[in-house]
């Protein structure tokens, strides 16, 4: 039955005709659905956030409170490091998730053809995404250590003078970049075979019949109908890169200096250092900031989606 | 030509693949294979003695074997976890994806509210309290259903919109409820992104580490990512037992994704059949 | 037993009426089977096998009482752990935790047990007694010895190359520039900013030597009267500056971690690592051959009259007041069991000190070489106890400055005004009067 009714399916949908009223609509997607979900969201997330958000206005030592005003704020704005950390933050959720989105397709095409050694290939990919984040630090900073680390003792062995990767000022924030995107490629690739897996078949079919190439094939068919898992890698990724810390926080802690800072890593140091309402103040403001970057892009990838 | 293309292609990828991805995992592996003097040196060599039996047993029998409990706990907090969230999470984004309503730019914006907003760990932890959950498993199990919502719900959505309306009809002819249509036509349907959420977010659970140190704190509670903290400290790092840890808690994710891995590549083989 | 029902009738005369009460109920309760309490500690010293060791000791003189232990972070992460479960009445029944300005954070009249009335009090130094209370009262018995900041050194180098240990600033750079020009590539002070905390030792470790200059310094900083602008404080940052520009670091300076260090002094690689005297607990566990090779010597000021070591307090011991009734007991003589001399025995044995103790335990003769020359400091009356046991003021940025100094991306004086500022945000932050 499935496959039936798959094969009648054209690209293009038509969805909006066969919707009818909203009346049928709620008996057949009844609104209670939602109740689950939003009773442990409400409870669990939303309560404890939006007291969290009145801490933003305290001097907070988590044993007592005295309210304060914006005074957090005003505070965060004047942090030294903030504007470098604002570009850094920019720089690095860009760049990590333009790679994952690119790579990851590219790769989640690759180990969806014949290939040979795809089970192996698929299976290294994703190793990096289950080791933890302490053991990734330590292992990149090793490797990756100008003086006695394997790159550069290889780079040498061609020599070729190797660069200082995390020591370099000018390099740390991109070397990071580099570890997370290494990190995190397996879950893009991961959600891009889902996205292919799902195209019916026939579409490549009757491509094939009509004698398109592999690159017509994937220009045409492909790239359009993976338009769902495009949108979720890139709004997941570059939320995970707005927001990232953790991995800068292994392998640089945000050096040399302040460097490979992002406002996600003062954020955390200030949280680390004890000032819980200064940093809940940071958390609303990189709030408001990844919101501010979001909320287009994720309109336009659902306009995109609901204008297929 | 498409035989000799492809094996080019692939003979490349596991080129690069070794260079990319076995070298930093031979680092791990290797490292936990020294004796603590030789790891100290964090150098990608082979071991002037193995002491890999050795690190094991030692790691494993570490404070009573709180890395088995550890495997227990977090093995537990893992599958409960996900199929909560999984199933939750699904019919958010299934009815958000079929239903056009006035809710709908609400619940986009608390879902991406929920990926982009971190946690409050401290008023948390007074819900945790006032409900009675707090230092129990059940509630650090919906902590976890509760974070990972918003992550399923945007990639349910979004594959949602790959399975034809034209079935839910069909299957309301048929005359199936609400409830029948989604959990034996939909989530069928949705095989392989189920797939994918149940490993990432497996995966996201199983690493965790800040939500159980804090929201279910003492040893007989303790999970992979915690037991960590046994062999890390600043002066005195062992990088061997730390690193044959790190080896530990990743090699029965990895069997795990390549049984999933198997799954996915069912779901593609058995699609192309049927096209 | 009797032992330790005599200790509990000692407790129960405490003028605290409900302890007095729990203390009753508990004692006529025998055969409700063992008192049931928990131990929150670090990997960082002790380490868990000393938690054990000791908790084992303790079961074996105490069996009506059973004690778990439970590992938490070190450092920053576990310092919100620690405050976390505290402020929400979840802590252990007994936990280590640091002393000095880290346990004022904690609120300790508000959150912790007092424990002025316990027997071993009378035996804590008068160095030590002061950053474990507070007007109120004194809550912490110290776990581990006491450690000194300053330089260790590699004593057969300094030996080959007739050296001696200097007691001036100018005296150790004429040392470092003897080192360089005949010391065949050995490195004459040791850096290792892979793993940033390192880097502040020219900075902390000068401290002792301020106060000799100043004695009021600690106090005015924290009124916000004196900065690390200026002179004395200033001189820690010049003084890494100037041995960073004159290139006397190892070459791997910028990756180098901290047992890299540790080795490299051991091991005569380098001859001066300005670090904090346990390191010779990494260097008893990666090179034991070599711990007898290593000494130590203070941060030299300008003038040696003003030369001191500084001085790092032990961690402690502390009961939350959310342990209540048998199990602040039990929880009273665990602390007490810690400095009694089976627990000497224990720390002695398994956490090897690395400078004196500052209760009633007594280092072993068969310690290494590096201890006396820290006793040598105590005897002469050469000592000060580091900026952090005597104002709460820390900027959270001190490890990132004091990398930049030694990399000469910032100026001592750039970086001194940048710290600064950075204990700006974190004074007010305690609402701190003066600021």
């Amino acid at each position: 039955m499935t496959a039936n009714l798959a094969t009648e399916v054209r690209p293009g949908r038509r969805r909006r005709a066969t919707g009818s009223t909203s009346a049928t609509q709620r008996s057949i997607y009844p609104t209670w659905f939602l109740l689950p979900a939003a009773v442990l969201y409400v409870v669990f997330f939303a309560v404890p956030t939006f007291a969290s958000f009145y801490f933003s206005l305290t001097r907070w030592t988590l044993f007592d409170t005295e309210f304060i005003g914006l005074e957090n704020y005003v505070q965060f704005f004047s942090e030294p490091q903030l504007s470098r950390g604002f570009v850094n933050t920019l720089i690095y959720g860009f760049v990590t998730s333009g790679a994952k989105v690119v790579l990851g397709l590219a790769l989640a095409v690759l180990l969806t053809s014949q290939l040979v050694g795809r089970g192996y290939l698929r299976s290294v990919v994703f190793f990096p995404v289950l080791v933890s984040t302490i053991g990734v630090g330590i292992t990149f900073k090793a490797l990756l250590d100008p003086f006695d680390g394997v790159v550069n003792t290889m780079l040498a062995a061609f020599g070729i003078d190797g660069p200082g990767w995390f020591t370099d000022p000018n390099q740390a924030l991109l070397t990071i970049a580099a570890v997370d995107i290494w990190k995190g490629l397996g879950i893009a690739t991961l959600i891009y075979i889902a996205g292919i897996v799902a195209i019916p078949q026939e579409y490549y079919e009757a491509a094939r019949v009509d004698g398109a190439g592999r690159w017509q094939q994937f220009r045409s068919i492909t790239l359009p109908l993976v338009q769902p898992a495009t949108a979720t890698v890139i709004i997941l990724s570059l939320i995970g890169g707005l927001r990232s810390f953790d991995l800068i926080w292994a392998t640089t802690g945000g050096g040399p200096g302040f460097t490979s800072d992002v406002i996600g890593s003062v954020i955390y140091k200030q949280y680390q250092a004890g000032f819980y309402g200064l940093s809940t103040a940071g958390n609303v403001i990189l709030f408001l900031v990844v919101t501010a970057v979001m909320v287009p892009i994720s309109m336009l990838l659902n306009r995109k989606e609901v204008e297929r | 030509m498409r035989r000799t293309g492809s094996w080019a292609v692939g003979i490349t990828a596991i080129l690069v693949s070794v260079v990319v991805f076995i070298v930093p995992f031979a680092f791990i592996f290797l490292t936990a294979a020294k004796d603590a003097s030789d790891a100290s040196r964090l150098q990608f060599s082979w071991p002037q003695e193995w002491t890999f039996v050795e690190n094991l047993t030692e790691v494993l029998t570490t404070r009573d074997g709180i890395v088995v409990r550890a495997f227990v706990n977090s093995t537990i907090l893992t599958v409960v976890s996900v199929v909560v969230m999984v199933i939750l999470a699904a019919m958010v984004g299934y009815l958000v994806q079929r239903r056009r309503s006035r809710l709908n730019p609400v619940i986009n914006f608390f879902v991406l509210a929920g990926l982009i907003v971190p946690p409050a760990v401290v008023p948390t932890i007074w819900v945790l309290q006032q409900t009675g959950l707090f230092k129990t498993m059940p509630g650090l199990i919906l902590i976890e259903a509760t974070f990972g919502l918003s992550f399923c719900i945007l990639l349910f959505r979004a594959f949602v919109a790959t399975i034809p309306r034209e079935l839910d009809e069909a299957a309301i002819i048929d005359g199936a409820g609400p409830l029948r249509l989604f959990f034996a036509v939909i989530l069928p349907l949705l095989r392989p992104v189920i797939i994918t959420v149940v490993v990432v977010q497996a995966v996201a659970v199983f690493n965790d580490f800040t939500n159980p140190l804090y929201f279910l704190p003492g040893d007989e509670n303790a999970t992979v990512q915690l037991t960590l903290y046994n062999f890390q400290s600043q002066m005195v790092s062992q990088f061997n037992l730390l690193f044959m840890d790190i080896l530990l808690i990743t090699v029965p994710p990895l069997v795990m994704y390549i049984f999933f891995n198997r799954q996915i590549v069912a779901g593609m083989t058995s699609g192309a059949v049927k096209g | 037993m009797s032992r330790a029902l005599r200790h509990r009738a000692a407790v129960a005369a405490v003028a605290v009426p409900l302890l007095v009460l729990a203390g009753c109920s508990s004692s006529g309760g025998d055969d409700a089977g063992p008192t049931e309490i928990t131990f929150l500690t670090t990997q960082d010293a002790p380490n868990p096998e000393t938690a054990e060791a000791l908790v084992e000791a303790f079961e074996a003189e105490n069996p009506d009482v059973s004690v778990s232990v439970e590992i938490r972070p070190g450092g920053t992460e576990g310092d919100n752990l620690v405050k976390t479960r505290l402020s929400t009445g979840e802590m252990a029944d007994v936990f280590f935790y640091n002393s000095g300005s880290l346990l004022q954070a904690l609120n300790p009249d508000s959150s912790l047990v007092d424990l002025s009335d316990q027997e071993w009090v009378g035996s804590l130094t008068e160095e030590f007694t002061p950053v474990v209370s507070t007007d109120n009262g004194l809550y912490g018995a110290p776990l581990g010895a006491s450690f000194a900041g300053g330089v260790v050194y590699n004593k057969p180098l300094y030996e080959e190359l007739g050296l001696t240990v200097p007691e001036t600033w100018d005296e150790f750079m004429a040392n470092n520039e003897k080192i360089a020009a005949e010391g065949d590539g050995v490195a004459p002070v040791i850096q290792t900013y892979g793993e940033t905390w390192t880097s502040q030792l020219f900075v902390l470790g000068d401290f002792a030597n301020v106060l000799a200059v100043d004695p009021e310094w600690a106090d005015q900083y924290t009124a916000h009267q004196r900065s690390y602008a200026e002179e004395p404080a200033l001189l820690g940052f010049q003084h890494h500056q100037e041995v960073a520009e004159a290139g006397f670091f190892n070459e791997d300076f910028p990756s180098a971690t901290f047992p890299d260090g540790a080795r490299m002094v051991a091991e005569g690689e380098g001859v001066h690592y300005p670090m904090l005297s346990s390191v010779i607990q990494t260097v008893l566990q990666n090179t034991p051959d070599a711990v007898d090779d290593l000494g130590f010597f203070a941060l030299p000021a300008e003038d040696a009259e003003h030369t001191q070591a500084t001085i790092w307090q032990p961690n402690a011991l502390y009961i939350p007041q959310s342990t209540e009734g048998p199990e602040l007991e039990a929880a009273k003589e665990f602390v007490a069991f810690a400095n009694s001399e089976a627990g000497c025995d224990v720390q002695n044995e398994m956490l090897p000190p690395a400078g004196p103790y500052a209760g009633t335990c007594e280092v072993l003769d068969s310690a290494p070489p590096l201890l006396d020359d820290i006793q040598a400091y105590f005897d002469e009356g050469r000592t000060a106890n580091a900026l952090e046991f005597l104002s709460p003021v820390k900027g959270p940025n001190l490890e990132k400055v004091t990398v930049e100094v030694g990399s000469g991306i910032r100026s001592a004086e750039d970086a001194a005004a940048f710290y600064d500022k950075d204990v700006e945000s974190q004074a007010k932050q305690l609402g701190l009067e003066g600021w």
